[in-house]
């Protein structure tokens, strides 16, 4: 076992885990984290991105060693009576079937509105290539994002 | 009001299975179907509160379970707003006339003389009587539905959608799956499977993975083995030290994946004739072809997650299976206890489309639970067994023959169908049908899987009787006996292939004596509901209209199980260095729509689903294992390679409603490839249209 002060969420958390636990687990089993969802254990689907000092990474596979700077969750980004625009605009489109990809796809776009406020759709689509949806709820995905940013849809 | 009632009410007759009415004003909805990610509790939540007439926030809708909920069966098929909505709405009217009796009774007014205004009961000159909670103490709901004294009328039609009751959770990430449940203690458990099917477990020395950090216990039985650890990434690591020390027999043979289509021809089968008009093609049919679809994973974004606990001869799961009543019955009778020991609550998963790895994972999870008595165990599996081990949508091969008269009218019309089948859920079989199951007893191999039949629409069969006006039809389907790859309910069942080949050949009939496919299709139509779909989705799309160079538009139609709901797709392709669908136009008629948008988004989730299965699916195989073990041997659509859908409603809301969640699975191949063949002049009937396929079809034609 080995000790570990993270920052989650602009809080600090000092966890005792072994050294090669990957972050996910921490953040969803120590932490309490559930927002992050285990989809591949592989880095492949994006359901697990959460962002590392402003950068969408897959947290399955990365240990929580490497971690290095903060670390934001889609529980962190918005609350009720303050939603983060992505947020508002996933309730406002309906954008979900199952949900399950929402975390990452959510994390990956917020990473993209703060590069750029104004993207078009391909570069929505471009931004979430690493994000997959079995359920079909791209188009609404896409929709949403460029509600958020206050774009065309 | 008819006196006939909903299925789901004979078999649970009391209104208080269904519905309380709290002290408090709040009500509890209690059902059968479970949430898929498809809204389902949502339109009852919204077709209850409407029936009753109160806000919807009113209104919580508890997920299923064997204990407490009604049984109503599978969610499966499309069926569940016209077998549970028909259901909750007649309780709920029922609710209501009941209250509005007490309402009446006690203010000294007729029945007839007492309005509902708002969630309160009111006279005829607008004095407040009470609400539903002053009079939930008075009221009871532990009567039998269809009290012949009760003047009761449904409610009509709804046209407000709700929002979706689950999505805030999801957009917050609020702990809502099967994934987040927590229990103090809770134990993780990875199960190792077999390299391949029948693969029986020789040796499995296990010593030095007892002494890895917090391994708890290492369960052998059978071929089944599992580690039980403290942390997740601890189980995670024993099982991959467990695998490697762990030595297999070489297990059964699969067929040759290069022949495919000829083991499924010669495979040990039952026939059964769908259709025998006695079709007659005399010397030369207009169009002979034959149309194939690979075996097809679920390949839920989710791999499948259950809980479990067992202490004192009693067992609770906690999991996602669409069917969490049969399931039950299963994991008793596999682990020798009684029905009523088993407890099984349905939590939302990541979405199935079908019978995937829920119910084996539940299993898996109740078997450790039984070696860990008192602790709660929760089982994940693996993203390599989630795409090897869960069962797929069958490969089926179909040969077509269809003879045109010299009107160009199609007349005979000659089918035949090779395919495993279509339904391998809990209860198919007496034992044997969860993979852990299997596996402890020693079974090669899972029995076959079955077909539903024809009242619930069938299985490999479903779609292949075309419902156009042709003369003369035969009909020919040969489930296969045997099942080396494992099979069960994949979204549509056997409707994705069989309207895949309807909807090719009668292309290819069309195109062979000079007709426009949608002419074609229209003249022999004669069901009106089945022409509007296909001419508002041609208008929408710009049928007819020329197109550029590389690009392509193809047609195709769908009435689902030929009794549901009315599907037509116009599908948009550009096909230059590779096959791209720019656009689906889709018309649908699903009857009457509970929740508009919840329809809409089901089609467009559908369209694209069925999207990715026609241009990149396909499961891989050798012959003793399955390959494709991640998403890079398993590819699914990606968000660049994904249509613009644009879904037109005809909301009919004087028709029964007839289901959304599957129609657009067969016409949306079918339509892709027509309009393939359209922009290259090649047609292209084996599935997936990867470049392989597409450049082996322009081989055979040249």
């Amino acid at each position: 076992m080995a000790s570990f002060t993270l920052t989650v969420n602009g809080r600090e958390y000092d966890v005792d885990v072994p050294a090669d636990t990957s972050l996910l687990e921490v953040l969803r089993n120590d932490i309490g984290d559930k927002s992050p969802k285990f989809g591949c254990g592989l880095g492949q689907c994006g359901a697990c991105i959460v962002l590392i000092e402003g950068h969408p990474t897959p947290s399955c596979d990365t240990p929580v060693e490497y971690v290095r700077g903060e670390v934001r969750t889609l529980a962190g980004l918005g609350r009720v009576g303050a939603l983060h625009p992505l947020q508002a605009a996933f309730l406002e489109l309906q954008a979900g079937q199952c949900g399950y990809c929402i975390a990452g796809i959510i994390m990956s776009a917020a990473a993209l509105l703060r590069d750029n406020p104004r993207p078009t759709r391909d570069e929505v689509s471009a931004a979430l290539e690493r994000n997959l949806c079995r359920c079909g709820t791209h188009g609404r995905f896409v929709d949403a994002v460029l509600a958020a940013a206050g774009s065309e849809t | 009001m008819t006196t006939q009632l909903p299925p789901s009410l004979i078999t649970n007759p009391w209104i208080s299975t269904w519905l309380t009415v709290a002290a408090d004003g709040t009500m509890g909805l209690r059902v059968g179907k479970v949430e898929l990610g498809q809204g389902i509790l949502t339109a009852l939540t919204q077709l209850a509160a409407h029936e009753l007439d109160v806000a919807p926030e009113t209104v919580t809708a508890a997920a299923t379970n064997t204990v407490t909920s009604p049984d109503e069966g599978y969610t499966a098929g499309s069926l569940s707003i016209t077998v549970s909505g028909a259901a909750v709405r007649r309780v709920c009217a029922e609710t209501r006339e009941l209250f509005r009796r007490a309402a009446a009774r006690k203010a000294e007014l007729n029945v007839t003389d007492v309005r509902l205004v708002s969630g309160a009961f009111v006279g005829p000159d607008g004095t407040r009587i009470a609400s539903y909670a002053e009079l939930s103490g008075v009221v009871d709901l532990h009567v039998r539905v269809g009290d012949p004294t009760l003047d009761v009328e449904l409610a009509p039609p709804v046209s407000k959608d709700l929002a979706r009751i689950d999505l805030p959770d999801k957009v917050l990430g609020r702990p809502r799956f099967i994934h987040d449940l927590e229990f103090d203690g809770m134990l993780h458990a990875r199960v190792v499977r077999p390299p391949g099917p029948g693969a029986h477990l020789e040796d499995a020395p296990a010593d030095h993975v007892s002494s890895m950090p917090g391994v708890e216990q290492i369960v052998r039985d059978g071929d089944f083995l599992a580690v039980i650890a403290r942390r997740e990434g601890q189980a995670t690591q024993a099982a991959a030290a467990l695998a490697v020390a762990a030595s297999w027999s070489e297990g059964i043979e699969l067929p040759d994946p290069q022949d495919l289509e000829g083991w499924l021809r010669t495979a040990d089968a039952e026939t059964s004739h769908v259709r025998t008009d006695g079709a007659r093609h005399g010397d030369a049919p207009t169009v002979v072809a034959t149309y194939s679809r690979p075996y097809l994973a679920h390949a839920s974004i989710g791999p499948s997650c259950a809980v479990a606990h067992y202490d004192d001869g009693r067992l609770a799961v906690w999991c996602h299976s669409q069917g969490v009543f049969t399931l039950g019955r299963a994991i008793a009778a596999a682990l020798d206890l009684s029905p009523e020991a088993v407890v099984v609550q349905h939590v939302e998963g990541a979405g199935a489309y079908g019978h995937n790895a829920a119910d084996d994972v539940a299993m898996d999870a109740a078997l450790l639970a039984t070696r860990m008595p008192g602790t709660h165990v929760r089982v994940l599996w693996s993203r390599s067994d989630e795409l090897s081990w869960a069962p797929f949508g069958a490969a089926m091969v179909a040969d077509v023959s269809a003879s045109v008269d010299e009107h160009g009218a199609i007349t005979d019309w000659s089918y035949e169908l090779w395919s495993n089948g279509h339904m391998a859920r809990p209860g198919y079989a007496p034992r044997h049908v969860l993979l852990a199951d299997a596996h402890r007893a020693g079974i090669p191999m899972l029995p076959p899987a079955v077909d539903p039949p024809a009242d619930r629409g069938y299985g490999s069969q479903r779609n292949a009787d075309p419902y156009y006006d042709f003369a003369r039809v035969d009909v020919t389907v040969h489930r296969l006996l045997t099942m080396p790859i494992r099979t069960s309910s994949l979204r549509s069942l056997g409707s994705n292939l069989n309207t895949f080949a309807v909807e090719s050949a009668i292309d290819e009939l069309a195109l062979a004596i000079g007709r426009d496919p949608l002419e074609m299709r229209l003249a022999h139509l004669s069901d009106p509901r089945a022409r509007e779909v296909l001419s508002t989705a041609a208008d929408a799309a710009g049928w007819g209209a020329p197109l550029a160079e590389g690009r392509g538009r193809g047609v195709a139609f769908c009435r689902y199980k030929n009794r549901s709901s009315y599907c037509a797709v116009v599908a948009d392709v550009e096909a230059t260095d590779r096959l791209r669908v720019t656009r689906l136009t889709i018309a649908v008629d699903v009857g009457q729509a509970v929740n508009l948008d919840g329809v809409r988004n089901q089609v467009e989730g559908g369209a694209i689903q069925a999207t990715s299965w026609a241009l990149f699916e396909q499961v891989r195989f050798d012959r003793h294992s399955v390959t494709s073990t991640d998403w890079e041997s398993y590819p699914i659509a990606r968000f660049d390679q994904v249509p613009q859908v644009e879904v037109h409603l005809l909301h009919r809301p004087d028709e029964p409603p007839l289901g959304a969640g599957e129609a657009t699975q067969g016409p949306v191949p079918a339509a892709i490839g027509n309009a393939l063949a359209d922009a290259l002049g090649v047609r292209v009937r084996t599935l997936p249209f990867t470049p392989d396929n597409i450049v082996a079809a322009i081989d055979a034609q040249s």
